[in-house]
């Protein structure tokens, strides 16, 4: 059992957790997630990525965005309450080395499990250049967090609201041709980790992706979030949930991602989601 | 076998029982004596619930079948039985009506009866030995021994108060139990019993491990698990759900930095195995461990309640012939499927499920397609299911395994229209404690190299159950955490 210690609205509809779990801050490196289940009996299983941890304080941090009833359950919660089952840390960490350059880059809700990868990587004495976008302004999550890491900041919305109006695949592209970078890092929509694995593949340039499929008890058992790297089965559980993004293979994962898409729209019909988010945003 | 309802089964029974004069019964009567049927819900309505299929015998059926048995001096079952149980003994109790004494002498050796009860394989093990089947030359026809321990352990639940068995006084002496499923608690009740502090580990948010989350509540009810789970729980073992051993903390860290002095590895069989073909990535395919996690652990099969979704397919074919096969099969049918197809490349005599299983999927319309064998699964232009196209198979020399290999029959492809398609191929170990600690020595499967007392290479550190054995049952895993809590037991002696 987990305790909310505090809940913060980062946008419209993202929200971020501060957890009790001193077991899981004191092992937790950068890369790995955590599986999280508001009540025993009848919720879901999510995985999400530890955005932050303070080992002191015993906490860990959760960002995710409200997408379907069990978000909202999650987003619901208030300091005080509790999340019955927190599972972790999972997954293989980040491998974390000085490299020289490395180039991180973040679309919309991917920023949280960029955030403390970034951080390791400067720590580990590379010259991080973060590149963050979103769809427009109010989407962007944790610019501050991440401008303070950066030693080159670079920030994109589509629609222009905000820094430039672009794809981030544009200024990583030019970001590559100057040359110099030594990893890329690219964490968000799987769209957006395809197109930014397509941009780097002329240029050499090693680059990771964080997938986040389909997982249901995150420990390999159940094989649901299986994906194909290099021509191979491989479980985002226990040998990622970071590969080679240059050998996965993003169109069928983003096929498989959207599995139960008609059972979830049924569960939750888009309106009676936003009129809850809609209602939280009002409290408060 | 065929369906007889259960009010004709308990009517048959009593009439016989009128008849009988159990005061000089001569092994002849008693070989006489039919064996009872186990009485089931009618098939085409329990294929669209969720309840137990298996009813339990009738008090008059428990009777009729324990006075089968012999009582053989010799008790060839109890060595087809891998924890030794006293079979003759708690059968002639039970023969008796002392329910009591008979369940008791049960909990000598295992501490989950109606566990055992339901799932053990006894037609492989403790009825394969026995004379009676010998006699009638027909093993089928053994003293149905699991149907009787059934019945006693249910009784004693249902009285509502299940004995304890005796704790040796605190040693201060601390073990670690990682894993839940039948190796953990077995392993961690014995352990208690000798006066040793124990805390179990386990990943899930419920503890059970194969038993909560991969058999059925069709076939073993949840709340008869639970129960059975707190009682053994209440001999004082300390809990730790939630917590994945080897990336919670590592192994070596709680042998050396937390003070267990000792700890008992027994995370089972892991990563769910595939078959490599085109199309396993197709949405609407998923491995059985993932359709029966979603369904028992995750309460999928309320959809009304539960938030974890199902892929309900209208066709759905289940790949492989085990138990799990079964268990999915089944499973597919009560969440909304109305075909289901059983595909094994092997004929039914391979098929390495209970044949009580295949006789309940077939009775509940399953259809089964032997001697076939996918060769790749279709999908349409949003990648979902759409059908399967499987190979003929006939059987050739006999394998490594002793059974005939199926050879694929060249130009023999043909193509079923699925929406679903489940893989119940076994699995493979799971990686996670081996990758997290190097000390321990594992096969080139994965599995933990345990000896004879099921000590590991690393000091202090005992494994058992499907990680060792590859997959294979709740009883046999039970076996191994017994044999392991026995050898931590000597070591914390010493």
């Amino acid at each position: 059992m987990s305790k909310v210690l505090k809940k913060t609205q980062l946008s419209r509809d993202v929200f971020q957790l501060v957890l009790e779990a001193p077991e899981i801050a004191s092992e937790r490196r950068a890369g790995q997630f955590v599986i999280l289940q508001a009540d025993s009996d009848y919720s879901e299983r999510i995985p999400l990525t530890i955005a932050d941890a303070d080992e002191a304080a015993g906490s860990i941090t959760v960002i995710f965005q409200v997408v379907g009833k069990s978000t909202l359950k999650l987003a619901q919660l208030d300091a005080g309450d509790v999340v019955e089952n927190v599972l972790g840390p999972l997954g293989m960490p980040t491998h974390i080395e000085k490299v020289g350059t490395v180039v991180c880059v973040g679309g919309g809700i991917g920023v949280a499990p960029l955030h403390p990868i970034a951080q390791a990587m400067k720590k580990a004495g590379n010259r991080v250049i973060i590149i963050m976008g979103a769809r427009t302004k109010e989407l962007l999550i944790l610019e501050d967090e991440m401008r303070a890491i950066a030693d080159e900041f670079i920030v994109c919305t589509d629609d222009g609201s905000y820094g430039r109006k672009d794809l981030v695949t544009a200024p990583l592209k030019e970001i590559c041709e100057k040359g110099g970078v030594d990893l890329a890092v690219a964490i968000g929509p799987a769209i957006m980790m395809k197109f930014c694995a397509e941009t780097t593949r002329p240029f050499g340039v090693k680059t990771y992706a964080s997938l986040n499929t389909i997982m249901v008890d995150g420990t390999g058992m159940c094989g649901g979030c299986r994906v194909t790297v290099g021509g191979k089965t491989k479980f985002v559980c226990v040998d990622g949930p970071e590969f080679n993004a240059h050998e996965v293979d993003f169109d069928n994962m983003m096929l498989r991602q959207r599995s139960y898409k008609p059972q979830e729209q049924e569960a939750n019909h888009k309106c009676r989601l936003q009129q809850a988010v809609d209602e939280l945003q009002e409290q408060k | 076998m065929s369906y007889i309802p259960a009010d004709k089964l308990r009517e048959e029974a009593q009439e016989l029982i009128n008849k009988i004069d159990f005061s000089a019964l001569k092994p002849k009567d008693r070989l006489a004596i039919p064996m009872q049927e186990m009485p089931a819900q009618e098939p085409s309505v329990r294929a669209k619930n969720i309840q137990e299929v298996a009813i339990g015998y009738f008090e008059e059926q428990v009777k009729l079948e324990a006075e089968r048995c012999l009582q053989c001096k010799n008790a060839p079952c109890i060595k087809g039985c891998p924890v030794a149980i006293d079979i003759p003994g708690f059968i002639k109790a039970a023969a008796e009506g002392d329910y009591q004494k008979s369940v008791n002498i049960i909990k000598r050796n295992s501490m989950l009866p109606a566990i055992c009860g339901r799932v053990c394989p006894q037609e492989t093990q403790c009825m394969a030995e026995c004379t009676v089947g010998k006699s009638l030359k027909d093993m089928e026809k053994s003293v149905a021994i699991g149907r009787i321990e059934r019945f006693v352990a249910d009784w004693e639940r249902e009285q509502g108060r299940m004995s304890l068995p005796e704790i040796a006084p605190a040693t201060g002496k601390k073990v670690a139990i990682i894993g839940s499923g039948p190796a953990g608690l077995t392993a961690a009740a014995d352990v208690r019993k000798a006066g040793h502090e124990v805390v179990l580990f386990e990943a899930f948010h419920k503890l059970g491990g194969v038993m909560i989350y991969g058999i059925p509540e069709f076939r073993l009810p949840k709340v008869i698990l639970d129960k059975e789970i707190d009682n053994l729980l209440s001999m004082g073992v300390t809990i730790k759900k939630n917590f994945l051993v080897g990336r919670t903390r590592k192994l070596s860290d709680l042998i050396e930095k937390d003070g267990f002095d000792a700890a008992f590895v027994g995370t089972g069989a892991g990563l769910p195995n595939f078959m490599n073909i085109e199309g396993e990535g197709l949405v609407g395919v998923s491995s059985a461990n993932e359709f029966l996690t979603r369904a028992n652990l995750m309460k999928a099969y309320t959809p009304d309640k539960a938030d974890t979704p199902i892929f309900t397919g209208k066709k759905t074919a289940v790949v492989g012939g085990g138990n799990v096969a079964m268990d999915a099969a089944r499973m597919a049918l009560r969440v909304g499927a109305e075909e289901v197809y059983v595909i094994y490349r092997r004929t039914e005599k391979e098929m390495p499920a209970r044949r009580e299983e295949i006789a309940h999927a077939k009775e509940e319309g399953i259809t089964f397609l032997f001697l076939t064998n996918p060769k790749r699964i279709i999908g349409d232009k949003d990648g979902k299911v759409t059908g399967i196209e499987c190979l003929k198979y006939e059987l050739g020399e006999p394998d490594d395994s002793g059974r005939r290999k199926p050879v694929e029959i060249k130009g023999s492809e043909f193509i079923l229209e699925m929406d679903s398609v489940i893989m119940a191929l076994g699995n493979s170990s799971n990686p996670l404690i081996s990758q997290t600690t190097p000390e321990i020595n594992v096969n080139r499967w994965g599995n933990i190299l345990a000896d004879g007392d099921q000590k590991t290479s690393m000091e202090r550190v005992y494994a058992g159950g499907d990680i060792v054995l590859g997959a294979a049952t709740v009883i046999l895993a039970m076996g191994e955490g017994r044999k392991a809590a026995e050898s931590i037991n000597k070591l914390l002696a010493e």
